[in-house]
């Protein structure tokens, strides 16, 4: 190893130096940890869970019997409460997201940017608690009066409609939660596009409607597309917060294991199923199956992200 | 009302010459053009005229109004609230400034490439097509035949011919801007308005392009601002120039560069300031 010489005289080290092994070995340190916090939640899930994925087996994702007194747990009806709540949430919220993005960058008189551009974001600051008792005590019976009531009346019998809106029009079930967490992850996904279509260069802009485009062509046609990438982004944060949404959802969800059979019917996610039933679990088999719901959420969400990935993956590559 | 900045060099105010072109041959008759930014005054009672099939270009310091000048004619400024500008501009003696204008037709019917290249996210192909397809019901092989045409006008054809379907982002910053220019002319524009279109450019990239420029200019109207002195004086028939907003002298580019009228236009063609 060489020196290098000052003739200034000065030290030969930099007096950062001393304290450089110290900081690599915190970063280093902060990311282990982590990492293993991670690997740790993920294999205290799978213990925790093992008994009852090892009674139930297959079973405990395709059956719907929940019944703590009989010792039977079949998790299929928080699953696909889950997934259709989520999902449900996602297309009412995605297009209404883009719509508030797009007026707020595009068409927005400037003296209304700023206070519906904070409004969104305090909407977006609002505790889920009271998203979900606003839904429960204003939101349900305005729901079920002008809402499912009607439909109901309107579905011919025996068509595919009135099977997709049977239930009890008492204003709580899925689609209500679906619309709740749509209402909650929008400021959210609206904000996020937002930022994103103020990256797109004005030139760019500028050039489609140099070419003629209207404002519609150019927002579909150039500033979506050039924005995809972190638009899907926004998209699946938007969806893993409805995924792991809880106490909202628990309000307005109706709370029942069955397998959700219509938009109206109650029905239960893996979330709000924990939520409700960790202080009551007293057998062994019941808390296992919980925590086996826990770990199912835990890999559905990781799904999503994965799959965010590749899909981000796929775009780069096109 | 002019204000001269304390180290702006010394002008005569009024020392203003402005050649006119004979109407049979004008494409664009710009009368009275004020301009305004928010309360901000941009543009002072512009008056210019720019022929058909030639290309004028239009010079001045920094910050002078060109770009502005420019941006009236397809009036894109109009995206922007606050932005307004008074006076007329005449096209094939119809006021493109009036309101009620469809700004769709008018921007379709005027090309514009700017400064940096502005490639779209999608293919080469659908690039120059995403103008095309907004306006015309072409059949596939008509629309290959366009494309390729315009490739080949914008001089960039037979770079790209055999990946015309991989994205328009991985192309040189030199071909990019070409493909700009593709773009613009397959929708067939009476017009184009080049905004610097060379400046962001390397030298040899800027040469093809002056080259496309000097092709094209048989079958288009084209106004082109430049920072570049020489590109003003190779490839423009009539050169405007620009001061604070003014327009100080137009006039044929061959007299303007060998003998400017005003003592201003003087000064920044001998690079006396600017």
């Amino acid at each position: 190893m060489s020196t290098i010489q000052d003739t200034a005289g000065r030290r030969t080290t930099p007096r950062g130096a001393y304290f450089e092994p110290v900081f690599e070995g915190l970063c280093f340190a902060a990311a282990t940890a982590l990492l293993a916090s991670l690997g740790g939640v993920l294999i205290s899930l799978m213990i925790g869970g093992w008994p009852a994925f090892a009674q139930f087996g297959l079973g405990f994702f395709t059956t719907s019997t929940w019944d703590p007194v009989r010792q039977i747990y079949g998790a299929a009806g928080p699953i696909v409460g889950t997934l259709v709540t989520a999902a449900v949430a996602l297309l009412i919220a995605l297009p209404v997201a883009g719509a508030v993005a797009f007026f707020l960058v595009e068409l927005c008189p400037p003296i209304l940017r700023r206070p519906i551009g904070t409004a969104v974001e305090l909407l977006a600051g609002i505790p889920s608690i009271v998203y979900g008792m606003w839904g429960l005590f204003v939101f349900a019976p305005f729901f079920a009066q002008t809402v499912e009531m009607p439909l109901m009346a309107a579905a011919a019998p025996g068509s595919f409609w009135e099977a997709l809106v049977q239930g009890i029009p008492n204003g709580s079930g899925i689609l209500a939660a679906s619309i709740i967490l749509a209402i909650m992850i929008l400021p959210f996904m609206a904000a996020t596009l937002r930022e994103l279509l103020m990256t797109v260069p004005p030139q760019v802009r500028e050039s489609a409607y140099g070419l003629g485009a209207t404002m519609q062509e150019v927002v579909m046609k150039v500033t979506l597309p050039y924005v995809r990438r972190g638009a899907i982004g926004a998209v699946m944060l938007g969806l893993g917060r409805a995924l792991g949404e809880t106490m909202a959802v628990t309000f307005i969800i109706g709370n029942s294991h069955d397998f959700p059979t219509s938009l109206f019917a109650s029905g239960s996610t893996i979330a709000s199923t924990i939520a409700n039933e960790f202080t009551e679990a007293t057998s062994p088999m019941h808390t296992a199956s919980l925590i086996a719901l826990g770990l199912i959420l835990f890999l559905i969400t990781f799904a999503v992200l994965a799959m965010a990935r590749l899909l981000l993956r796929n775009q780069t590559r096109g | 009302m002019t204000t001269i900045a304390p180290e702006a060099p010394r002008v005569h105010a009024d020392d203003v010459s402005v050649a006119t072109i004979d109407s049979s041959r004008i494409k664009l008759d710009i009368q009275g053009l004020d301009f305004f930014y928010g309360k901000g005054q941009a543009l002072k009672s512009v008056s210019m005229s720019v022929a058909r099939n030639s290309v004028t270009a239009l010079i001045g310091p920094s910050g002078c109004g060109k770009s502005t000048l420019l941006r009236t004619l397809n009036r894109m400024y109009a995206l922007y609230p606050g932005q307004r500008a008074t006076g007329r501009i005449m096209l094939d003696g119809e006021d493109i400034l009036r309101n009620g204008v469809n700004l769709a037709m008018l921007r379709a019917k005027i090309g514009m490439v700017f400064q940096k290249p502005t490639p779209f996210p999608m293919s080469i192909y659908d690039n120059v097509a995403f103008g095309v397809r907004l306006y015309e019901n072409l059949s596939k092989s008509e629309l290959a035949d366009r494309i390729e045409e315009s490739l080949r006008r914008a001089a960039l054809w037979d770079e790209v011919k055999d990946k015309l379907h991989a994205s328009g982002l991985g192309l040189s910053g030199g071909q990019q801007q070409r493909l700009c220019v593709a773009r613009c002319i397959a929708v067939k524009p009476e017009i184009l308005l080049l905004d610097e279109p060379t400046s962001a450019l390397d030298p040899i990239s800027s040469a093809k392009l002056e080259e496309t420029v000097t092709q094209l200019k048989s079958d288009y109207t084209i106004v082109i601002v430049t920072h570049n002195l020489g590109q003003a004086a190779r490839l423009s028939n009539y050169t405007g120039f620009m001061y604070l907003g003014e327009l100080v002298e137009f006039g044929e580019t061959a007299g303007m560069f060998t003998k400017p009228v005003t003592k201003r236009a003087s000064d920044y063609i001998t690079g006396r300031f600017g």
